[in-house]
């Protein structure tokens, strides 16, 4: 009995080995390849050796852009982020705390809108961005992923209210509050943790966003990180420059797999809070 | 539905507190202008653009007006040509885009569904070391998809590891059945863990008394998971399913970087209609914008169907559950 619960254990430690093995290792790849010289970017040892920062200083490289890549998609990330973060506060408020009449409605309407195919409200936005002359322009960037981050954070904001006891803000109420003022002095900085994970969420797909940018953008000074890598050009034209793509593909993953692994717990709530129903 | 119980605001001191999620005088109010700003957003950025695509798409394309033989400056009203077009000679394209679109939503859902099945119950059976595989698994969630892309032209570059591992020289990235494989295994890569995580969630909320109650009525394991792990974690599968499936269905960065734009082998609805109107074509290119979107709205009306009520909502035992897959 005891031999096969021992046996057991170890066979479920190989299943965890294998499912962290198969998610990890192109990551791991991407990470060793960005270290190696570029005379020997198709050596297939597990490690690099000699440890190269070569790909770091080519990415770096003002010819190549990246630093403004960067700034430009911290900015587009950010202030989508935001945004949608005080649009979404209000409207998942009302959405977990108040009745009125097609609450329902609405909340499938708003979740349907992140189901969309961006391409659909993309296409259309080119032609109206030209004819105005937003092209290369941030806004034209930002506008379009509301579409997307607006609904995300709604969402999951109103699955974070509705977590909290209905009594905090009708003890506030009691003590003379108005309903505004306790959501403000007593919702707010409650839900504070909710919002924190729902921003980065929120950011993590604004800053993975690349249709959009990739459509409004046709100056590489305005490009975002995602736009900007996938654009790169190597020393001479038939070589693609996998060594700087993959050293600027781990610039551009390595915050976001901090903040994965920082807030680990919080981001798998948000994200199987509403779906896991 | 929105009886007055107690005026907004005022202090009640006494009786019973308002009844929990009740409505209040007002209520109705204050949530029409908590509400409105985001559907004020919603309608600039998503009700506005698909009407003008559909108004759009019955535009042609600027060029020759064939009566006078002049260059026009205006677009054409050509009706539904646009759309009669997908069966005529431009079809071609338009009809592979589609089948692409079906195929690559259809395998890579469903691989994805049976690999992040399999993620969750190995997870799920797993006590030590749990925060560690919830952070692995959330790494391919949090690459960006175009890097992914990237990632995996890397990996199955004619030198690359991929050929090394398999002892091959197969020329992935090139036309060809091979492309789409390469892409299905990278889209693969990065949503399976995910489906595995919500279907993680839906497992931990079963009661284990359930499982006890088999064992002891001699079910087996494999009849334990297709006759109570199944059924019970279905709504959470079904929901992760629909998802990805909407998500699959406009899959536009992977093939886009990894094999390339205008690749027959790999072209998707969304690219074709993206390249359309980088093409200055929009008249086409918000035709097959719209018949995308009415594809995707068709698959979520059956998948509601199937699902039997509204994804949105608030069933009462369906809040807590994030914070026990957090636990």
């Amino acid at each position: 009995m005891t031999r096969t619960v021992e046996w057991r254990r170890w066979l479920s430690y190989a299943g965890i080995a294998a499912v962290v093995a198969y998610c990890l290792a192109p990551f791991y790849w991407m990470l060793v390849s960005s270290l190696r010289r570029t005379s020997d970017i198709f050596d297939t040892s597990l490690v690099p050796s000699p440890l190269s920062f070569e790909n770091y200083r080519a990415v770096f490289d003002p010819v190549q852009g990246f630093g403004r890549a960067l700034l430009n998609s911290l900015f587009v990330a950010g202030i989508t982020t935001v945004l949608a973060l005080v649009l979404a506060t209000f409207t998942a408020y009302a959405m977990a705390r108040l009745e009125f009449r097609g609450k329902r409605l609405i909340l499938t309407l708003i979740i349907a809108t992140s189901m969309f195919p961006v391409v659909s409200i993309v296409v259309p936005l080119l032609k109206l961005f030209t004819d105005i002359g937003w092209i290369n322009t941030y806004q034209s960037m930002i506008v379009p992923s509301m579409s997307f981050a607006l609904p995300l954070a709604v969402w999951n904001l109103t699955t974070f209210f509705r977590q909290m006891p209905d009594e905090l803000e009708h003890a506030a109420m009691v003590d003379g509050c108005t309903r505004g003022q306790a959501f403000r002095k007593v919702i707010v900085p409650l839900a504070a943790p909710g919002i924190f994970t729902t921003a980065i969420i929120t950011f993590i797909a604004a800053w993975n966003e690349f249709l959009i940018a990739l459509s409004m953008t046709n100056k590489p000074g305005m490009q975002t990180a995602t736009v900007a890598i996938s654009k790169f050009t190597g020393a001479t034209t038939y070589e693609t420059p996998f060594g700087s793509q993959m050293a600027a593909g781990v610039l551009v993953t390595v915050p976001l797999v901090v903040m994965v692994l920082l807030f680990q717990r919080r981001i798998v709530a948000g994200l199987t809070a509403g779906a896991a129903k | 539905m929105t009886e007055a119980v107690a005026p907004p605001g005022a202090p009640t001191q006494a009786g019973p507190p308002v009844r929990r999620g009740r409505a209040t005088a007002g209520a109705g109010r204050l949530a029409a202008l908590l509400v409105s700003p985001t559907l004020l957003v919603l309608t600039v950025v998503v009700l506005y653009p698909t009407l003008m695509a559909l108004k759009e798409s019955l535009y042609g394309a600027k060029g020759l007006d064939p009566a006078t033989g002049f260059i026009s400056d205006t677009e054409p009203f050509v009706g539904l040509g646009n759309y009669a077009e997908i069966f005529g000679e431009a079809g071609a394209r338009f009809w592979n885009a589609f089948w692409n679109t079906t195929f690559f939503t259809v395998v890579t859902v469903g691989l994805e569904t049976v690999i992040g099945v399999a993620m969750a119950l190995i997870m799920h059976r797993a006590f030590r070391g749990r925060a560690l595989v919830r952070a692995g698994i959330l790494v391919p969630w949090a690459v960006p998809t175009a890097i992914s892309g990237l990632l995996w032209r890397w990996i199955f570059n004619s030198d690359g590891v991929a050929n090394a591992l398999l002892g091959q020289q197969i020329l992935w990235t090139t036309e060809g059945f091979h492309a789409k494989v390469a892409v299905i295994v990278a889209e693969v890569w990065k949503t399976a863990p995910f489906i595995g995580l919500l279907v993680l969630a839906g497992l931990q909320v079963i009661p284990r008394e359930v499982y006890e109650a088999a064992r002891m009525d001699g079910a087996r394991p494999v009849r334990q998971f297709w006759h109570i792990t199944l059924p019970l974690v279905k709504p959470a599968l079904l929901v992760a399913v629909l998802f990805r499936c909407m998500d699959a269905l406009r899959m536009f960065d992977l093939p886009y970087i990894l094999v390339g734009a205008q690749k027959h082998s790999v072209e998707t609805l969304s690219m074709l209609a993206q390249n359309e109107a980088s093409n200055v074509r929009f008249g086409p290119a918000s035709a097959y914008a719209v018949i995308l979107f009415l594809y995707v709205f068709l698959i979520a009306l059956a998948f509601v169907r199937l699902l039997g009520t509204d994804l949105a909502g608030g069933a009462p035992g369906a809040r807590r559950r994030g914070k026990e897959v957090a636990a």
